[in-house]
């Protein structure tokens, strides 16, 4: 059942009375609010004001907003100095060019180098959607969360991808905040629990047989998987992951030795995602059966969301299938 | 008329041949790193932290500090050099380049030593950082000014040229880039590898003031940033003509000395070139 701390909506499961709004909207509330809070918050987009949202922020701070044109490099250079000198800069671009182009100048001249900026990277994953391959970013969680220095987080609905915008502009590290496009359900509130770095448990069985991991908005077919599976008596627990790094290994290892099997699900490759990093704190400390539900390996296609999401085996069949089969392969 | 007296522009330059000296020592206890390049910006360096910054080596945080940014980060142990030359740090300190343990990183890290600025060695990246912390210090209405030094190779990558574009649309006239144009990188001479004439005109293009000065004239070198203080509606550049490997004549021109250090027995041999060089590099009519 939905565990009550988490405040979660009351009437999650009604999916059709959900609100629904996408998680760069979050980013773009999230923003002129730090920005409000703090004037050394300064936004930097590179030709994608409206589609990344941060031309609210160019409405309420014009002077505090840098057009970069379609120059990513160069948006994670300037944004380095503008660290360096004394601002929170959040750099904007879709998640395919930025950090999908930019990587080396976001390695040296951000992460290396320690710098408060923070990288949002919009329209992740297969769900931006009829775009295709070219845009939908599948490997940035892979490719920030192997530098040092990078926190890395993948807010789950509009309202936590608010708070996580907020709370970003107030760490004096680097971030990579990842954001989606297409309008997912609100399912969190104002009083959801939410701190970089603390993974909240949003749905808690009694003697859980398997744990779903998982983080973005797909945390919520993940509920609604285990909600499905709760009436065919399989008992749960689900936690949102939403900080990929630094991981919270002892939610993750609190998890796997109470339900003995874990089932991963992200918008991301399998390979080198939040998955990943799962299997690693596991597999060094307490080894259960993991399945992982993500892209395998592929590149994506033009397709609605909800197609893609089915094709690439994310949707609530595929959950379920997956926790099924991980819990067959518990050792009795 | 000159903005620096003779006396000065003498003291300098006797300034750039120490600092030349501990370079080749530096480089020689490294057993590896750049030569060429570094003696080539003996002269720029000294007359940077001899003359133009306005810095304190003893405090050297200090919010309203002109930003010396290198972003051809190969070259740092001239700037090392000078650095220890002008106090930041000692010069036993500047001698453990690229050993373990060092602070004095085979290429420059902000995190390491106050003072160093920028992270730095991809090429390509410093002109932007140098313009995020002119954009920066201008919203804030601050006076220092942000020097940025380049290669001229590393104008062959492409972010380098979003960021001359960045720089130039937003009239960060509180910049002064510099070109070490020596004509050398690692697979031959620039205009054979991947030609990037004419610079002065791209630049022009892209909205700068430009600058052309002999490198190692220091008193014509600190009248071109002079000039640049006063050009108010845009960014300037200074192409600076080098000679890579200056004061070493075995060293002079020769692109294969790019990326090596001396050796024990040359070192020796470089040293007193460099002791007997008096005043052969000069602007000033030394008697």
């Amino acid at each position: 059942m939905i565990n009550k701390d988490s405040k979660l909506v009351e009437n999650i499961f009604e999916m059709e009375a959900l609100e629904q709004a996408s998680t760069r909207d979050g980013f773009g509330k999230g923003v002129v609010e730090a920005g409000k809070e703090d004037e050394r918050v300064v936004v930097l987009c590179a030709d994608l004001a409206e589609s990344t949202r941060s031309h609210w922020f160019k409405e309420e701070f014009p002077s505090r907003y840098i057009e970069m044109g379609v120059a990513e490099q160069n948006l994670a250079t300037v944004a380095s100095g503008l660290a360096n000198y004394g601002k929170i800069p959040f750099i904007t671009s879709y998640a395919a060019f930025s950090p999908g182009r930019n990587n080396e100048q976001i390695r040296t001249t951000i992460s290396l180098s320690n710098l408060p900026v923070k990288i949002c990277g919009m329209h992740a994953g297969v769900s931006v959607g009829p775009d295709g391959a070219t845009h939908q970013q599948l490997e940035d969680i892979a490719l920030m969360r192997v530098q040092p220095n990078m926190t890395v987080i993948y807010p789950c609905d509009v309202e936590e991808a608010r708070k996580a915008t907020v709370a970003a502009a107030k760490t004096d590290t680097p971030i990579y905040l990842r954001f989606a496009r297409s309008n997912t359900p609100m399912f969190t509130t104002k009083d959801t629990p939410f701190e970089i770095g603390k993974a909240e448990l949003v749905w808690k069985d009694k003697d859980p047989q398997a744990t779903i991991i998982a983080c973005g908005p797909l945390l919520y077919k993940a509920l609604v998987a285990a909600e499905e599976l709760s009436k065919e008596g399989i008992r749960l627990l689900v936690l949102n992951n939403h900080t990929i790094k630094p991981m919270d290994s002892s939610a993750v290892l609190r998890c796997a030795r109470e339900s003995g099997a874990v089932v991963t699900v992200e918008e991301h490759q399998v390979h080198g995602g939040m998955g990943s990093r799962v299997a690693e704190v596991l597999a060094q400390e307490y080894p259960v059966p993991i399945e992982f539900i993500g892209v395998h390996d592929q590149f994506g296609q033009s397709g609605t969301p909800e197609e893609l999401i089915e094709h690439y085996g994310m949707g609530v069949s595929s959950i379920k299938d997956a926790v099924k089969k991980v819990i067959g392969r518990k050792i009795a | 008329m000159s903005n620096i007296d003779e006396a000065k522009v003498c003291e300098l330059e006797a300034k750039a041949n120490e600092i030349r000296q501990t370079l080749i020592r530096m480089l020689t206890e490294a057993g590896s790193g750049h030569t060429a390049g570094p003696l080539g910006m003996a002269d720029i360096f000294t007359a940077f932290y001899f003359h133009i910054l306005n810095h304190k080596p003893e405090d050297p945080m200090w919010g309203d500090r002109d930003r010396l940014i290198l972003s051809n980060g190969h070259i740092v142990p001239i700037r090392y050099a000078a650095m220890a030359h002008a106090g930041y740090f000692s010069i036993e300190e500047a001698m453990t380049l690229r050993k373990f343990g060092s602070r004095m990183q085979g290429h420059p890290e902000l995190d390491r030593i106050p003072g160093i600025e920028t992270t730095s060695g991809p090429l390509g990246s410093g002109l932007g950082q140098a313009a995020g912390v002119a954009y920066g210090a201008r919203m804030d209405g601050k006076k220092f000014r942000v020097y940025c030094l380049m290669s001229d190779a590393e104008h062959q990558a492409g972010n380098l040229w979003e960021s001359a574009m960045f720089a130039g649309v937003n009239k960060l006239s509180n910049i002064t880039g510099v070109i070490d144009r020596n004509n050398i990188q690692i697979n031959g001479m620039t205009e054979d590898v991947m030609p990037l004439e004419p610079l002065r005109e791209k630049y022009e293009a892209f909205g700068w003031h430009v600058i052309d000065v002999d490198g190692h004239n220091i008193e014509a070198f600190c009248d071109a940033v002079e000039e640049s203080k006063a050009i108010y509606e845009k960014p300037t550049l200074i192409i600076a003509h080098t000679i890579p490997g200056k004061g070493i004549e075995g060293i002079e021109f020769d692109y294969t000395w790019h990326g090596k250090s001396p050796k024990e027995g040359e070192a020796d041999k470089f040293l007193k070139e460099l002791r007997t060089l008096g005043g052969k590099i000069t602007c000033n009519d030394h008697d």
